[in-house]
């Protein structure tokens, strides 16, 4: 059987020694697959090496009927578009400016944006809601504004699969629902896959609709979020006792 | 809410006019600087050549042959080249500014055209010892190598070191070195030698010839237009390089061009001018405020154009401020540079960048 995004025998790391070993994973449209795990266990360096930004050291990705490594930059770029962790400080650009670069791969030789074009990038800051933002200087908003921009740029780029390495951190609860709510209605309208790391694993099981348990040197667990998410599994990958688990979850009795 | 929309999109269309007309203003502007200073530089000077005499020498070629001589074979080149090479260097430096995520980086700075001037240098020495002259082609060839050279140092140092200011001051020491080194074999040389080489390793625009033009015309030239059709991934470099690789920029690729682009350009500049401070620095920071934005495709002209413009003030200064004794040009563009500089450091820590 084989998936419209796939991963076989992937083998991952820097400079040719391999972190994560053995990642074979299979993902349909319009899936939203959340990489869990502690800190440092390799999340990110996954996602590079879907992306491109890495090279797999073993293995192969195949998006649609592409491998991945055969495929240029351009091709990549008009199927996966990303939002990085990677803080970004761009000179004078106003936000407008930092979304329409989200159609780089396809405007002409000296990227001048089409009628069309500007049309797109108007509709991607209305999805995030962010049109109010548009000639606000890029460096004079907040972080939850910065993240907006960034999504809406991801999405003007019109990927088949987008890639977002912890898009919640720095978010207020307000900024991480909003945000997660984009990612749904892109993943339920345009069948679009999304592929994201989450350090909040409440969101990801409301989230997703499979969990890629990351730690350390393997995958420990790859599935749908019922066969995955039970206490024993989260313990386990946290390294958590009975006591630190109810610290962090026993649920909250608010006051009406 | 329908209506509120419709006024957000007017509000967007009203603001992209406002801008094209910042930038029509600024091009406009540097336009005519551009005429302005191309008029006083011809007409500055230790001989006094009336204004009528001067237009019927240049349109019709004719007039008093001291005069016809000072004009076409003095005053002419120098003025284009002071435009070219400055233009070439404020390119370099935007570049370079670019590639290292730095608004102080340029080639003075990182040492790169002391690098050039070293090995030019050398190779002046030799060849004229030898050959009794040398030819403008090998110049610039010995100049790119010491650009390169210092460029190579600079790399090895960024991929050891992540830290800007340290970058920056291995830059400069390289830059001492290179002086240095310099310095010493200019005082051992030949006194004829002496005489070319000691105006030029301070940086003048004197003593340009029309062989120089053509050749730094032809390499800046093409440089230029390359730098120009390459806007489209400059400007997704800015965003960095794992964003511009995620649009589809051959990051590898792309930053190979551009340490070559810039290193030929300031070679250019430096094999005919000698190394010239602070432009590389001051003007695209002045022309990106200018515009209020970095978007290459304007960018890049206006870095070029305003470049040719600070040029041309800062050597008709050199050339007339104490006349008839001249400034280094450097002298000039240092007290005209430095300034700005020392404003840009001042505004970042105000915007609590980095």
């Amino acid at each position: 059987m084989s998936y419209y995004f796939e991963t076989r025998d992937l083998a991952v790391g820097y400079h040719g020694k391999p972190l994560i070993k053995d990642i074979s994973i299979g993902v349909e449209p319009g899936e939203i697959i959340t990489l869990i795990g502690p800190n440092g266990s390799g999340k990110s360096t996954i996602l590079k090496s879907i992306t491109k930004q890495l090279s797999a050291i073993a293995g192969t990705v195949y998006i649609g009927k592409d491998e991945l490594n055969k495929m240029t930059y351009k091709d990549v770029a008009k199927k996966v578009a990303v939002v990085l962790t990677e803080r970004i400080k761009p000179e004078l650009m106003t936000c407008r400016d930092v979304v329409a670069s989200g159609r780089y791969p396809y405007t002409g030789r000296m990227g001048i944006l089409t009628e069309e074009d500007e049309e797109k990038v108007n509709d991607a800051m209305k999805k995030v809601n962010a049109l109010d933002l548009s000639s606000k200087s890029f460096d004079a908003i907040s972080d939850g504004q910065k993240q907006k921009v960034l999504l809406a740029r991801a999405i003007c780029q019109e990927p088949e699969i987008i890639v977002l390495d912890e898009p919640t951190s720095f978010l207020d609860i307000r900024h991480k629902v909003d945000l997660l709510n984009v990612l749904r209605e892109m993943a339920r309208e345009n069948s679009t896959t999304v592929i994201m790391s989450l350090h909040e694993i409440e969101l990801a099981y409301k989230m997703s609709d499979k969990l890629l348990c990351v730690k350390g040197d393997h995958i420990e667990h790859y599935g749908t979020v019922e066969e995955i998410f039970s206490k024993e599994r989260i313990k386990e990958l946290y390294d958590l006792n009975d006591e630190t688990f109810e610290m962090y979850f026993s649920s909250i009795n608010f006051y009406d | 809410m329908q209506t509120e929309k419709m006024t957000q999109e007017n509000i967007i269309r009203a603001d992209m006019h406002r801008k094209r007309i910042r930038y029509a203003f600024a091009f406009i502007l540097i336009g005519v600087l551009f005429c302005i200073l191309t008029i006083l530089n011809i007409n500055s000077g230790s001989v006094d050549i009336s204004i009528k005499e001067i237009i019927s020498i240049i349109f019709r070629r004719e007039g008093d042959p001291t005069a016809y001589n000072i004009i076409w074979q003095i005053r002419m080149p120098r003025i284009i080249m002071a435009a070219l090479l400055g233009g070439a260097l404020s390119l370099s430096g935007f570049l370079l500014q670019t590639f290292f995520r730095n608004p102080i980086a340029g080639p003075f700075i990182l040492g790169i055209s002391s690098g050039a001037k070293m090995v030019v240098a050398f190779t002046m020495i030799y060849f004229l010892e030898y050959f009794g002259r040398i030819s403008s082609l090998t110049l610039v060839f010995a100049a790119f190598i010491g650009s390169m050279a210092s460029m190579g140092f600079i790399l090895l140092l960024s991929r050891k070191i992540n830290s800007m200011s340290v970058l920056l001051i291995g830059g400069i020491m390289i830059g001492y070195i290179c002086s240095a080194v310099t310095d010493f074999v200019v005082t051992f040389a030949d006194d004829t030698d002496i005489v070319n080489l000691h105006g030029w390793s301070l940086g003048s625009f004197s003593g340009m010839s029309w062989e120089n033009f053509w050749i730094s015309f032809a390499i800046v030239g093409i440089v230029f237009l390359l730098v120009f059709f390459l806007s489209k991934p400059i400007g997704a470099y800015q965003l960095g390089e794992a964003y511009a690789q995620s649009m589809g920029v051959n990051i590898k690729l792309f930053r190979v061009i551009l340490i070559l682009l810039s290193s030929i350009l300031s070679a250019c500049v430096t094999a005919f001018a000698g190394p010239i401070s602070f432009v590389g620095i001051a003007v695209p920071q002045l022309v990106k405020r200018l515009l209020n934005t970095s978007k290459p495709l304007v960018v890049v002209p206006a870095v070029f154009f305003g470049g040719a413009v600070f040029c041309m003030f800062c050597d008709l200064v050199a050339r007339t401020a104490f006349a008839p004794t001249e400034l280094n040009i450097s002298t000039v563009t240092s007290i005209f540079g430095a300034p700005i500089v020392i404003w840009i450091m001042l505004r970042r820590q105000k915007g609590g960048l980095e």
